[in-house]
């Protein structure tokens, strides 16, 4: 940039990356997949800020009062729900995108901190299981690995119906990703592109969904917290629906969600922002006056304690955390420049989860890359990466007078813009105006 | 069944779903312990998550997901089944005497499903290994994207069979007039005929001659995502 002749104007229409992609598109005659989240600019938490006490409110003692952290998820149904020390969990990301050492971490790092992780598509492995004291087990259309056996062995079952980046949108492992112990727990040939369905093989709609919630409680005796994982879509109706079918938990998930492999006109343009799905799935659970009894998760794009105090003041139980996790694990760490570069990219820029190449170790099959991931210092630190965003929450629980995280509230925020208030429903900084309500 | 054992009757007009799934699923049984299970009045999610060698005879219809996930049981349904019967099976044997609602067999691992009568549409879908014998038709888009293991059709198959389809492996008796994408007919060579009429002793289907099947598969052209394939997705 340093040569630049500053005559030189770019178009916001056609800018670098738009030529970049025209001309991928003219080359390959085929749309781009790539893993990551939306990198586009959308409306987000941070447009909101907490209002803290003063005269009017009564402030708590920073190290010295209490504020609580936990969070019980599953008591609407459930014999055995589950109990977490802090309200962030792990999103469900596959053995198959990630590294068998980055699911081991993954493990090591929640369960230090008394949370739980989730699995994903392609199954249950003994090393996430043994390395995560709580582990949900995703029950998604393709039903890849899934056993009774390992549905059993979990300590709370998410029915994916879809997720932030691609609601409506099936899975994708590419070739390169399908190794031998991949290709066996999902039964299918060794390096073929595989395809995860979009939809559940064997129920259609929320009547079905609710049949299909009686039989895996029957198979796991009722023990099991229920979980349904959605993409942001229609939060409200979504959100009503799956109460309906009968869910002890609901996970929403914002556009900015991360992926494996997904085509990007998918990642960006399907799906509402995470800040604009919250209120909508709060207000359906007080609406059917479900709320704090079917827990709410809120994932996509939740990067630090201000995200996650934002997210629960708006009304959310707890939040999941994804790309985020894969970051402090090592993902796009700097230390790998070179190895970045080789690629064609850049610490800081990548993105290409879906390709295998994963100079961190993490979203890769290679045996080689992966051993650059030790899970043992990884997991470490992801706890120290949760320690600070329960740190930071606890810190802003306080600021607003607030002896449990789940006693934030809307009326502690106020939002920045004139889109951040409509979404949220909090009133714009200054004013007493919401947008749409007032 | 198998003779001269005491027989347990659970009768679902007195007893809860729960308790009878309970007793079903309780600690290790005595392998071939026998239950007849009366008045099922269309019930869902029966006797299914089971784990043991019982045998488990329901008489009368029953609702969705009835044998779920089986494992090791032998379970007949004397009727009509709901979708979704023997879903996700993992061992054992499913046999329903009359007529199936969809997606059964959906994604069985193994085992065997046997249906006397027709089944509906997207019978094993996403099927992983299980086997699947039909002594009637089946309804479209069966075999949706079936990864391992058989479905053997006696009567016709409906439209869009087999797409997506993997490698598991499909014969029909009748006619299979419309296929999915990327699934095709393909020669039957001797272990072919020998796996069938082992299936179609296994199913008790009498007197069919192997010689009357078709066998269909995977073109495997889909195998590798490319833009020349567009026209197929």
């Amino acid at each position: 940039m340093d040569d630049m002749n500053w005559s030189l104007r770019e178009s916001h229409s056609f800018d670098r990356n738009t030529i970049a992609e025209i001309r991928r598109a003219a080359q390959t005659g085929l749309y781009r997949i790539r893993g990551f989240g939306a990198k586009r600019q959308v409306p987000t938490l941070d447009d909101l800020v907490f209002l803290g006490a003063s005269m009017s409110r009564y402030p708590l003692e920073g190290y010295r009062e209490k504020c609580d952290t936990s969070v019980t998820l599953g008591a609407r149904y459930a014999s055995k729900p589950i109990q977490l020390k802090i309200p962030i969990t792990i999103a469900g990301m596959s053995f198959g995108s990630l590294s068998a050492n980055a699911k081991e971490a993954l493990g090591r790092g929640a369960s230090e901190l008394g949370t739980s992780t989730t699995t994903g598509d392609g199954g249950m492995t003994p090393e996430e299981r043994g390395h995560s004291s709580q582990l949900v087990y995703q029950y998604l259309p393709s039903r890849y690995g899934m056993n009774p056996d390992d549905l059993r062995k979990a300590d709370a079952i998410e029915i994916v119906v879809g997720q932030g980046a691609k609601p409506g949108g099936g899975g994708m492992l590419l070739g390169q990703k399908i190794t031998e112990r991949v290709a066996e727990m999902r039964t299918l040939p060794e390096g073929i592109d595989q395809r995860s369905a979009c939809r559940h093989p064997d129920w259609t709609g929320p009547d079905d969904l609710a049949i299909k919630i009686l039989e895996l409680r029957e198979i796991t005796k009722w023990e099991k917290p229920i979980y349904i994982k959605c993409g942001a879509a229609r939060p409200y109706y979504d959100t009503a629906l799956a109460v309906k079918a009968g869910a002890d938990v609901v996970v929403m998930d914002g556009m900015q969600g991360g992926t494996a492999a997904t085509q990007d006109v998918f990642i960006e343009h399907v799906g509402l922002p995470t800040l604009a799905a919250i209120p909508l799935a709060v207000q359906a659970l007080k609406d059917l006056d479900m709320h704090r009894k079917v827990q709410l998760i809120v994932g996509g794009g939740i990067r630090s304690g201000a995200d996650v105090a934002k997210a629960l003041a708006l009304g959310a139980d707890a939040v999941s955390i994804g790309t985020s996790a894969l970051i402090a694990l090592g993902d796009n760490d700097p230390a790998f420049e070179e190895d970045y570069k080789k690629l064609g990219t850049r610490a800081g820029f990548w993105e290409d989860y879906q390709d295998g190449s994963d100079p961190a170790g993490i979203t890769t099959q290679n045996p080689e890359l992966a051993s650059r991931l030790d899970p043992v210092k990884a997991g470490r630190r992801l706890a120290n990466y949760l320690r600070v965003l329960t740190l930071e929450t606890q810190t802003l629980a306080r600021a607003n007078g607030k002896s449990h995280v789940h006693n934030m509230e809307p009326e502690d925020l106020a939002a920045l813009s004139v889109e951040a208030a409509a979404m949220a429903g909090v009133p714009l900084a200054g004013t007493s105006w919401i947008p749409g309500q007032s | 069944m198998s003779g001269g054992q005491n027989i347990e009757v659970l009768d679902l007009s007195q007893s809860s779903l729960r308790d009878v799934n309970a007793l079903l699923q309780g600690d290790a049984k005595p392998t071939g312990a026998f239950f007849k299970v009366i008045n099922p009045r269309g019930a869902h999610a029966l006797a299914c998550g089971l784990d043991s060698e019982i045998e488990v005879e329901v008489e009368g219809h029953t609702g969705y997901y009835c044998a779920g996930m089986n494992k090791l049981a032998r379970v007949v349904i004397k009727g009509n089944a709901g979708q979704g019967v023997a879903e996700n099976m993992m061992s054992g044997e499913v046999r329903v005497t009359g007529d199936v609602s969809q997606s059964a067999g959906a994604t069985a691992h193994g085992g065997l499903l046997v249906v006397e009568g027709n089944a509906a549409a997207r019978c094993g879908i996403s099927l992983k290994g299980g086997d699947i014998v039909v002594k009637g038709n089946v309804g479209h888009m069966s075999m949706f994207m079936a990864q391992a293991g058989t479905l053997v059709v006696l009567g016709d198959a409906g439209d869009a069979l087999g797409d997506s389809l993997y490698e598991a492996q499909i014969y029909v008796r009748g006619s299979a007039d419309n296929l999915g994408a990327d699934c095709v007919e393909k020669e039957m060579r001797e272990e072919h005929r020998e796996k069938l009429q082992a299936l179609l002793d296994k199913a008790d289907c009498g007197e069919v001659a192997v010689s009357e099947f078709k066998r269909y598969g995977s073109a495997r052209a889909l195998y590798h995502f490319k833009p020349d394939n567009v026209d197929a997705y």
